[in-house]
């Protein structure tokens, strides 16, 4: 058992653990932070596959940005205290049925393919790597993203704005 | 060392604990927090699949589908207050207002 192999398991469990208390979890706002915990997870998966560039990414962007603004949504409309914030689940058996034939199906995908290749060794420094990437072949769509984020920033401000 | 299947398992595990949140949150905020899942799991299969493969292409796609992902939660929970100041509910099914 090597140190990257104790590592996988621990942040398997703990992923998966915290993304059922994701969906379980009668408290929105426990719900949330579960989810701060399962994205803070994947980012060790990334730094257990040896990219620190988007390990950071991931803090940043998800564990940081999004987990703000779903808990600024959840103030917004819910009542902290009482019971409104608590909350109920439908249809489990049918999700539950719906989910366990998604996964059998991708799994026995996973099975059939031929993806049992040795893991290669890290030679180039990735970060770098990406930034070369980032303004070389895919200066484009970095701009087209630009664009996307002013769109989404605009969006949200005229939905969300007050009526006066 | 741990080979692609297990990281590929484990993004196929987490997708569907995803949707089964999708499907079974009455809460609108509760479907968004699934479809968080979901996208995550993308993200840990195509990161996998790049290391294994020695490709950069898809990490430069994980970077472009996290911040794809932040603008889409944003207009999303803008959405979500705005039915909410009109319909003082974000529960998904009496949101039924397009209902033929």
């Amino acid at each position: 058992m090597t140190l990257e192999t104790v590592g996988f398991w621990v942040v398997a469990a703990v992923l998966l653990a915290s993304s059922l208390a994701v969906v379980l979890t009668p408290n929105l706002f426990h719900a949330v932070l579960y989810l701060a915990a399962a994205l803070v997870a994947t980012g060790v998966v990334f730094l257990l596959l040896d990219q620190p560039f988007l390990f950071a990414v991931q803090l940043l962007l998800y564990a940081g940005g999004v987990v703000t603004i779903v808990v600024f949504a959840i103030m917004l409309t819910e009542r902290l205290v009482g019971e409104r914030i608590a909350q109920t689940s439908r249809h489990l058996v049918n999700g539950a049925l719906v989910s366990a034939a998604v996964f059998v199906g991708i799994a026995g995908f996973l099975l059939q393919a031929p993806i049992g290749a040795p893991r290669p060794a890290q030679t180039v420094d990735t970060t770098a790597a990406i930034g070369r990437a980032l303004v070389g072949s895919f200066a484009v769509t970095l701009e087209l993203l630009g664009v996307l984020l002013v769109a989404a920033l605009l969006g949200a401000l005229y939905l969300a704005r007050s009526e006066e | 060392m741990m080979g692609l299947p297990a990281y590929l398992v484990l993004g196929a595990l987490v997708f569907s604990i995803g949707l089964f949140g999708v499907l079974t949150r009455r809460n609108a905020v509760g479907i968004l927090l699934g479809i968080e899942l979901m996208l995550n799991a993308v993200n840990i299969n195509l990161v996998a699949f790049a290391r294994f493969n020695g490709d950069l292409t898809g990490l430069v796609f994980t970077l472009f589908t996290i911040s794809i992902t932040v603008a889409e939660v944003a207009v999303g929970l803008a959405i979500v207050i705005a039915i909410f100041r009109v319909r003082r509910t974000v529960e998904a099914d009496r949101l039924d207002l397009l209902r033929g």
